[in-house]
């Protein structure tokens, strides 16, 4: 006997781990869920460690304190040898993490591996996806930067759509009266202590149940659940066709854990860290917040809902989303498990991802916002110049110095908030664009008591001039034809 | 099994249960001053502690006809709170010693709205929001006017009541124009 063997016995004798240790690595599993597509679990909690290693390589330096997180973001991304790089990988295994771990979720989804009797491990599996969120949220509030303020001032502005508990809620978000050091230090601690606690947790139940009730079969289509015949189903599936878990299955995982690790690191290498953007200072009204990648589905939900749905969809909303994802299991609990016969789970999925996708765009530019700095950024086009009469031109200047620009597009630049004014004068008339310029309307606020007569004048001849030289000006056509019988009318019939 | 049997074994239950109902006291005393604790924010805006009355400065820094960014520093503040107790807010002098004083965060989700002196607007980087000069909504998303801060003037020095950020439901007053901000 070698004596790495001796040493391995002594410690086998004391700790008595070898047999379960033996069995959970052999357990057997279905031969075709020895696939590539049963990989991300693994992927996700590799990132999990991940996070949890950068993590505790972060707090050695980070200093969790409204004065000085920034600051020490700083010295994390400038000083510290290869500080930056712990940074990033820190913040780009997050995104990976949200990423795989919904991947994850849709594979399961997809196979109905949440059918019974795997009721508990899927729920327990909607937990981990709110707690990997709640990370990514708090995570983003401890980049202590001027998103990370605003997007808490978000939080609680939320918090204050709740009725009745609005206010109690607003003061126990931010741990005070306002967000300040009692907030970043509530939201550290939930950060570093309680959602990992409860996610180790979580993910040892997760896990152990995968491995007492065996991992899904491939879902064949024909292959029905049933709650009395499913156990003696599998275990002749796992016993007489199965494959023990190392080292058929288990490969393919680590191929993937570490790929997935390789593309964390080699985007925090090119990619670098998530900001900090500015310092968290609130009387710095010149910034433009935006949430993380995660988040900009909701942020776009938020400018595009109609207001007075806005409150209930955000405080009913998630209660219905999470109500059904934990009732999936109760609602669907047996019968097929192949996508192939299960088409409203595939179109819902894929409405569902489409719709994530479309918001997640827009609000990568989003539209509904005016461009603060549009009116001094780009000049107006010269060609609108030439050859126009100084009214005109008079009129281009109000249209710059008013900051119609914020929210209208003209020469390709400025705001997406109301439409582009570049064929303007094709689609209303000159009382039109009066009427509009006053009393606004449709979006637009009145500029009425903003502009002297003279002003809307020279705009409005400004407008007019707004349009491709081979397209006629919008006209009035009942004006027209009220003229033309003005015009035809005999003068004899007038009194 | 015999009567004496069943005695020995429900006297052990009750040391048993005696030794859970200890525990059981034990967390609850525990209990008690933690959750006091851990809702200490929520019982010291109950009281009131967090509104006081403050001076933005002297009346000259505004002038009539104007609106201009100010800022105080949170009644309530801490050493390790960096700038984020310095508040911003927006002062419009109306004309002598009328004013109106605006929180910056929109009614909407709370972003810091800026004003366009130019067209009179207050406009919301965030959803779109935008307020006329006056404070009322003029556009996008918000489902009322900026929050205002009450204000009073003392001497040649402007005062608000302010102290904790403004929500739908931190807002003292169910009037909107008048002195909504500010609970």
């Amino acid at each position: 006997m070698s004596r790495l063997a001796k040493i391995g016995d002594w410690f086998g004798q004391r700790l008595q781990i070898g047999g379960v240790v033996r069995e959970t690595v052999t357990h057997p599993v279905p031969r075709k869920s020895a696939s590539w597509w049963y990989v991300f679990g693994s992927a996700a909690l590799t990132l999990f460690i991940l996070q949890v290693f950068t993590g505790i390589m972060l707090a050695i330096i980070y200093v969790p304190s409204a004065g000085e997180a920034w600051n020490s973001l700083q010295y994390l991304n400038h000083d510290v040898t290869l500080g930056w790089f712990l940074r990033a990988v820190h913040g780009w295994g997050s995104n990976f993490m949200v990423a795989v771990v919904l991947i994850h979720m849709c594979q399961v989804f997809l196979f109905g591996a949440y059918k019974f009797p795997r009721e508990l491990t899927w729920i327990l599996g909607v937990f981990l996806l709110l707690l990997t969120l709640g990370m990514a949220f708090t995570g983003q509030v401890l980049r202590f930067d001027q998103d990370a303020y605003w997007g808490l001032g978000i939080g609680v502005a939320i918090a204050g759509r709740v009725p009745l508990l609005g206010k109690q809620l607003v003061h126990m978000v931010m741990g005070g009266p306002i967000i300040a050091g009692d907030t970043l230090s509530r939201f550290f601690t939930v950060h570093v202590f309680v959602i990992p606690g409860l996610i180790l947790a979580f993910v040892s139940l997760h896990l152990l149940m995968v491995l007492k009730l065996g991992i899904n079969e491939w879902p064949m289509p024909g292959r029905v659940v049933r709650r009395s015949t499913y156990l003696q189903e599998y275990h002749e599936l796992t016993h007489k066709d199965g494959v023990p878990f190392v080292p058929v299955a288990i490969w393919k995982d680590m191929f993937f854990s570490a790929a997935i690790i390789v593309s964390v690191m080699a985007c925090a290498w090119f990619f670098g860290p998530f900001g900090p953007s500015g310092y968290p200072d609130p009387t710095i009204v010149q910034t433009i917040p935006k949430p993380d990648f995660f988040f900009l589905w909701l942020y776009a939900m938020l400018a595009l809902l109609p207001p007075s749905m806005e409150t209930p969809a955000l405080l009913i909303g998630p209660v219905i989303v999470i109500g059904f994802l934990i009732l999936l299991p109760f609602l669907s609990g047996e019968g097929e498990k192949s996508w192939k016969r299960r088409p409203v789970a595939v179109l819902t999925l894929l409405l569902v991802a489409v719709a994530l996708g479309t918001f997640t765009k827009l609000a990568t530019y989003s539209p509904w916002s005016p461009v603060m700095n549009g009116w001094s950024g780009d000049p107006v086009p010269v060609e609108y110049l030439n050859g126009r009469s100084p009214l005109e031109r008079q009129g281009a200047l109000v249209f710059q110095v008013k900051q119609c620009r914020n929210c209208h597009v003209i020469g390709g630049s400025g705001g997406k908030r109301g439409p582009k004014l570049d064929k303007v004068a094709t689609r209303m008339t000159h009382d039109q664009l009066v009427r509009q310029v006053i009393q606004g309307g449709g979006n637009m606020p009145a500029y009425g008591k903003n502009l002297n007569p003279a002003e809307v004048t020279a705009l409005v001849s400004f407008l007019e001039t707004l349009r491709p030289p081979n397209q006629p000006a919008a006209r009035d056509a009942s004006q027209a034809a009220l003229t033309q019988e003005e015009q035809n009318r005999p003068r004899a019939n007038n009194p | 099994m015999s009567d004496q049997d069943k005695n020995e074994i429900s006297r052990r239950d009750l040391f048993a249960k005696i030794g859970m109902l200890l525990n059981g006291l034990a967390v609850v005393v525990l209990a008690t001053p933690v959750v006091g604790y851990l809702l200490s924010p929520i019982l010291r805006g109950e009281r009131g502690q967090y509104k006081r009355w403050i001076t933005l400065g002297h009346l000259d820094e505004f002038p009539e006809g104007q609106t201009r960014l100010a800022k105080f520093r949170n009644p309530i503040s801490n050493a390790w709170d960096g700038e984020t107790d310095n508040i911003p807010c927006w002062v419009r002098r109306i004309q002598g010693e009328q004013f109106q004083v605006f929180a910056v965060n929109c009614a909407h989700l709370g972003c810091p709205v800026r004003w366009f002196a130019q067209s009179g607007l207050f406009m919301c980087p965030c959803h779109g929001g935008v307020y006329y000069q006056d404070g009322s909504r003029a556009s996008g998303p918000p489902p009322r006017g900026l929050f205002e801060y009450p204000y009073k003037v003392e001497g040649d020095q402007l005062l608000i009541e302010a102290g904790q950020i403004p929500t739908l439901s931190t807002t003292a007053s169910l009037d909107r124009r008048k002195s909504g901000c500010q609970g």
